[in-house]
């Protein structure tokens, strides 16, 4: 796979416009080289997107259609249990040894069971379970199938000699192995629609979905206009001004979970800083439970409106989290707007707010509607942050907090798995929008 | 003094910063010491307009530092009598010097920022452009305040609350002072049984290991496809350069579920290699992508002369490419770092072991009701100061990381 230097040379500096007149099926012996070093070079990141991201993708699919739970991942299995009965340390004397079957699944069946024992010296079989057999001291039983919940019982009898009776070798010292193969739910041909059904027909769903979109689009809007607040604040040099910038970056750059966990203790309603200072400020008289009250109902002349507390909270942790993001592209962007066009507004007389309405604004528009999109699908695929902080309680269970709780809470893979469907078919929405939009201006 | 425009300006300028200067130094004198201070928000805000009010009554030019002297006096003067002597609301017999220091702090806050709200501002009707300008001063000022304390607020509350007692927490948690009488070994009790008791050292090392050995084997697979992207020519390529970022947008949470069970199956679900498998599947892709835009514009000129000189290809990668891309390797290794070091989904989902856990994983375990909330913060602590150390120190190379490996362009 590695060429030898004399022979690709050429191929390196061949000019590029012969490629178009070349046909794809008439590449070069060179070309052909280079495409398979190529070939080679990406093999890795091939094999490891397809199998942990594409492979997972399309599973999903199967999954969400088979009636599995969380524990069907364990296979069933039989597990057995070897009883003597009657007396071993008396020679010529039956005894009985007993091999006791069990299926560990409730449901499913196990087929082509074996279980292989090996007696201890000096202990001869005398009759026989007929599904066993006898190989020296080696014992082994077949059985065709356990039911779910089946129970079975295999038993030999044996006598033991006078060197075993004097110095008896209990027979259960040497375990049994079994081997049986079972039909796993996710790889037999049971289909079911019961998961979508469960996942549509429900008024959650639809619920989930608003939440979803409020808090997509919300904390969305929010870390961009954050990000541009604090892109004109660090826009002009002084001093200190890079501390400040890392300082802003704090909250994307530390651990998710050492920032969620502080809002939580900050927000606390009952012994939480912020209610605290709240209340000393006079602000309110009880905690307020961000995180664990669903909606605050507020008068505004006379209209009662149900305000989302949860939701906001989390919105705002968002925001809080991401704006640093936004304000590091928009920072580098308004960097590289000419300071021609400044001097020019400034000589006409154009105010700072007007330059920035009509200059800057414009010229940011790019990297704003990039930054909103990416965000956009970025927010909308976000789990952590409302998983650590609420845990999808409180109105604020979104399509990615969905999938845990339908699949891992409620042991439910399959509806989990649907509800992984949903969320990839609106992605592929997305990256429609993407590729019309957000990849022609680039290019 | 004309009237005008300006002095409106000035004195809702003065207003604002006199309010908010009382306020936060307020909250800070409470959080920092202990003491129950609750400002008193009229006394900031007419001290903030009388500070104005003498600022702008002279022109821009004949401002003396004598003038600003007396404006610093008279917000002391007006925050005493407005607070009839207890702008805090506390009697000044209590902690005289520290309150003494935050009058005196707020003064200076004040007449700093109205001398630089104003500092070319004159009390009549004002210009356009001027109104604008004290304006934007205005916000931008606000905005320095605001973004500082939503960013600094919350660490400084993790940092104080993991140096605390459950006790005094529940006591009063306006109190985030420290208390060194009892000495410096008591400060640091959470994180003394954090290492001892909860297996913290272990977590940390394992993280490290996670963090490194995803860098490694991210590199290892990325740079010879970002090569391949950048430099030869096959098959495909313009769509592949295109897309590999698609794989970005995926959701992690979607993937959750088929690889439980496929890990499971397969006995990788509770293990290292379980997640050194994954997290390598979701960095590559963008490793690539950054690494194969620094390839592109490395001259291919240099390459050509390594071919020319009998290399072959690999050594020219090896010899010549790579030492070039130097910093690029820096910014994508920072950038995976931090990937790997801040990971909670996988680590979660697939880590049961406590022998194993990562610090995500770890942090994520004393989030429980018996376990006291100042150990919560001291996890949090653990688990954010490599970062943000590692961050600070490598500030130029991570922030072109955040930059090139989110969006182009």
């Amino acid at each position: 796979m590695t060429p030898s230097h004399n022979t690709n040379t050429p191929s390196a500096t061949a000019p590029p416009q012969q490629r178009p007149v070349r046909k794809k099926s008439k590449l070069g012996p060179m070309a052909r080289r280079e495409a398979k070093l190529a070939l080679w070079m990406l093999a890795p990141t091939f094999l490891i997107v397809m199998g942990i991201v594409l492979f997972p993708l399309l599973a999903n699919f199967w999954i969400s259609v088979k009636p599995v739970t969380l524990s069907d991942l364990r296979p069933p299995t039989a597990v057995v249990s070897e009883r003597v009965r009657g007396d071993m340390d008396v020679a010529g004397e039956e005894f009985r040894i007993q091999y006791r079957m069990r299926n560990s699944s409730q449901k499913d069946a196990i087929t082509d069971i074996t279980l292989t024992d090996t007696l201890p010296a000096g202990v001869t079989i005398t009759q026989m379970d007929p599904a066993c057999s006898l190989d020296g001291s080696n014992v082994t039983c077949r059985l065709e199938k356990l039911d779910g919940g089946e129970r079975n019982r295999l038993e030999l009898t044996a006598t033991a000699n006078a060197d075993f009776a004097a110095n008896p070798v209990s027979p259960r010292d040497s375990e049994p192995t079994v081997t049986g193969t079972s039909d796993s739910i996710l790889t037999n041909n049971e289909f079911t629609l019961d998961n979508f059904a469960r996942i549509f027909d429900s008024r959650e769903f639809w619920s989930v979905l608003w939440v979803t979109i409020a808090y997509t689009v919300f904390g969305t809007l929010g870390a961009l206009v954050l990000g541009l607040f604090a892109a004109q604040i660090l826009n002009k040099p002084f001093k200190g001004r890079s501390i400040i910038r890392g300082l802003f970056l704090f909250p994307y750059v530390a651990p998710v979970i050492a920032v969620a966990f502080t809002w939580v203790i900050l927000l606390d309603p009952f012994n939480g800083t912020f209610n605290a200072i709240l209340q000393r400020m006079n602000v309110t008289d009880a905690g307020i439970n961000f995180f664990g009250q669903r909606a605050v109902p507020i008068d505004i002349f006379g209209l009662t409106i149900e305000f989302p507390l949860a939701l906001a909270t989390v919105i705002a942790f968002e925001a809080w989290r991401y704006f640093p993001l936004s304000f590091l592209f928009i920072l580098a962007r308004m960097q590289s707007i000419s300071s021609d066009m400044y001097e020019a507004a400034e000589v006409d007389g154009a105010t700072p707010l007007q330059q920035f309405w009509h200059i800057s604004l414009p010229q940011l528009l790019g990297i704003l509607s990039t930054l909103f999109l990416l965000r956009f699908i970025w927010t909308f695929n976000k789990f952590d942050d409302i998983f650590l902080l609420t845990g999808g309680a409180a109105g604020t269970r979104t399509l990615t907090v969905d999938v845990y709780e339908q699949g891992f809470a409620l042991s439910n893979l399959g509806a989990g798995a649907a509800v992984a469907v949903a969320i990839f078919i609106l992605l592929l929405v997305f990256a429609v929008f993407y590729f019309k939009f957000v990849h022609r201006e680039d290019s | 003094m004309r009237i005008g425009t300006g002095l409106l300006l000035g004195l809702i300028s003065g207003l604002i910063w006199g309010v908010i200067a009382i306020v936060i130094t307020g909250i800070s004198l409470t959080l920092i010491t202990g003491l129950a201070a609750t400002p008193i928000i009229s006394a900031g805000a007419l001290g903030g307009a009388v500070n104005a009010a003498i600022i702008i009554s002279r022109p821009p030019k004949k401002r003396t530092p004598g003038l600003y002297l007396v404006a610093f006096a008279a917000v002391v003067i007006a925050m005493m009598l407005v607070s009839f002597g207890m702008p805090f609301s506390l009697s000044f017999s209590q902690s005289s010097a520290i309150q003494a220091f935050g009058v005196g702090l707020i003064a200076m806050a004040i007449t700093f920022a109205n001398r630089m709200c104003l500092i070319d501002a004159h009390a009549g009707m004002l210009k356009r452009y001027s109104f604008d300008l004290v304006i934007v001063r205005v916000l931008k000022g606000l905005g320095f305040v605001f973004f500082s304390v939503i960013v600094i607020l919350p660490f400084y509350v993790m940092v104080m609350t993991s140096l605390k007692n459950q006790q005094d927490l529940f006591l009063n948690p306006l109190d985030l002072s420290i208390d060194l009488t009892q000495g410096v070994g008591s400060l640091v009790d959470s994180y003394v049984e954090l290492f001892t008791q909860f297996n913290f050292g272990s977590f940390l090392l394992t993280s490290t290991i996670v963090s490194v050995s995803t860098v490694l084997v991210t590199l290892a697979f990325s740079i010879p496809g970002a090569y391949a992207v950048a430099r030869l020519k096959f098959p495909g390529q313009a769509v592949l350069s295109s897309s590999i970022l698609l794989i970005y947008l995926v959701p992690m949470i979607v993937l959750v579920i088929p690889l439980y069970a496929v890990f499971s199956q397969l006995g990788l679900r509770n293990s290292l290699i379980g997640l050194l498998i994954v997290y390598p599947a979701t960095t590559v892709p963008v490793a690539l992508y950054m690494l194969q835009g620094y390839f592109r514009g490395i001259p291919a000129e240099l390459e050509e002369a390594g071919l020319m000189d009998g290399l072959s290809r690999l050594g020219v990668i090896w010899k010549i490419t790579l030492p070039l891309a130097l910093p690029a390797l820096a910014s994508v290794s920072l950038y995976v770092f931090m990937i790997a070091w801040n990971e909670f989904l996988f680590a979660f989902m697939f880590l049961d072991d406590p022998g194993i856990f990562t610090l995500s994983r770890g942090v994520v375990s004393l989030n429980s009701s018996e376990v006291p909330r100042q150990h919560l913060m001291a996890g949090a602590v653990i688990a954010t100061v490599p970062i943000l150390a590692i961050f600070l120190w490598f500030e130029r190379f991570l922030v072109q990381g955040l930059t090139a490996g989110s969006v182009k362009g």
